[in-house]
């Protein structure tokens, strides 16, 4: 099933960002979503998530099929790192954590609690709890910040590893990752300012 | 759920978790009660039960701020936001957790607590009775206020102002219930008023937790 976006906007603290959005994902595809910072990278991806409204505009094949990662990793320092995998999870109606382990690496690391981690393998952790969700459509924002080349390239497999199975991924990241994804360069979309209407506009 | 409900009782133990706050802080009270009002034992038997109500009402208030708050910081409240859980279930797994961590503990404390403070011996059941009854409610009002406040910057403040007038009917039947028991007087019409307020906001408010919640994770 294919992730269709029409004629979208978006708005962040009530300010449009983007509009005339259009776009679709397929099955096996990977888009890497670009522009400039402030641009509503992260505005688009928590809206496609179902975490804010739109402001116009409509998505189709989104409910209950998007894995979304943000910037926080959503770990709990006092919990180990299998106990934090296992909460998610339990909570995706999944149980085998183990391939998330071994994708990232983090087998040496599993009685570890999050909060002894560093910056890198806790990023690592956050993105291995993509795969145990076992959700369609990966959702990424920023997902290579404090990781290092090796990890890069064990995320990139992954994703790979996901394309392969039959999954998508919308990816926003400045670096270039090595995947023969499509590109989507949101910067022509930007919402231009409204003309002022209001009844004191004249006066401005 | 039950995932969501073990990984918040775990935390809750671990340290750093808080267990103890609202315990340690109703010992505190109802010890220093009886130093600051003086040894008449008459007059201790008679404010033991509204003392003991407020204390609970209080140390419940004092673990409120880190109910949705730890988790809103760490992100772990969008991810379960987008995660199968409808978020009406993630309140009311959340107020659970609350109260099995702070309320239950306050019932059980609190008939240890009524010795200090002399609690005439038939409010003991009462005492234990109402507290059973209306920290469900208090742990459920919490949750409300704390989803509401969940965004803000040391929303603590506002968070004990916007929840304090709804705990305002809790304690009143609450009081009445361990007042009455304890001076052997009828007690079936608060208990019952208390219950119905109880139920109340168990069938009503994790509604609204989540409604405010999904405007706040915008």
């Amino acid at each position: 099933m294919t992730l269709t976006v029409t004629d979208l906007a978006i708005t962040r603290g009530g300010i449009p960002v983007l509009e005339g959005l259009n776009f679709s994902l397929q099955t096996g595809q990977a888009l890497i979503l670009r522009g400039p910072n402030g641009i509503g990278k992260t505005t688009l991806l928590r809206t496609l998530a179902g975490l804010q409204p739109a402001l116009n505009g409509t998505i189709d094949g989104a409910e209950d099929r998007i894995a979304y990662a943000s910037h926080s990793d959503g770990l709990k320092p006092t919990l180990s790192v299998v106990e934090n995998l296992t909460f998610w999870a339990s909570v995706f109606g999944t149980h085998d954590i183990q391939p998330a382990l071994d994708a990232f690496a983090l087998n040496e690391l599993s009685d570890r609690h999050a909060g002894n981690l560093s910056a890198g393998q806790k990023r690592r952790l956050g993105l291995a709890r993509m795969l145990v969700t076992g959700r369609p459509i990966w959702m990424l924002d920023e997902p290579t910040v404090s990781l290092d080349k090796s990890a890069v390239q064990m995320f990139a497999d992954a994703v790979r590893a996901h394309l392969g199975q039959g999954g998508s991924a919308l990816i926003a990241t400045h670096i270039d990752l090595g995947l023969d994804g499509a590109v989507l360069d949101v910067g022509p979309n930007k919402a231009k300012p409204k003309p002022i209407d209001d009844f004191d506009g004249g006066f401005l | 759920m039950i995932a969501l409900l073990l990984r918040d009782l775990k935390l809750a133990f671990r340290a750093g978790g808080g267990f103890g706050l609202g315990l340690a802080f109703f010992l505190i009270v109802t010890v220093l009660v009886p130093f600051s009002v003086g040894p008449q034992s008459s007059l201790l038997s008679t404010i033991a039960p509204g003392v003991l109500w407020l204390g609970a009402l209080l140390a419940c208030l004092l673990s409120l701020d880190r109910l949705l708050a730890l988790d809103w910081e760490d992100g772990s409240l969008d991810l379960l936001a987008t995660a199968p859980l409808p978020l009406e279930a993630v309140v009311s797994i959340k107020a659970l957790a609350h109260w099995l961590t702070t309320g239950l503990p306050l019932v059980l404390a609190a008939p240890f607590l009524g010795v200090l403070l002399n609690l005439p011996v038939p409010g003991f059941f009462w005492l234990v009775i109402s507290l059973l009854i209306g920290t469900p409610a208090m742990s459920v009002i919490g949750t409300f206020g704390a989803a509401l406040t969940v965004g803000l910057k040391r929303g603590g403040l506002l968070l004990s102002l916007l929840v304090l007038p709804l705990y305002v009917p809790t304690l009143i039947f609450g009081a009445e219930v361990a007042r009455r028991g304890a001076t052997g007087m009828e007690t079936q019409t608060p208990l019952l008023m208390l219950a119905g307020i109880t139920a109340a906001t168990i069938a009503l408010l994790p509604f609204a937790s989540a409604a405010v919640l999904r405007i706040n994770l915008r």
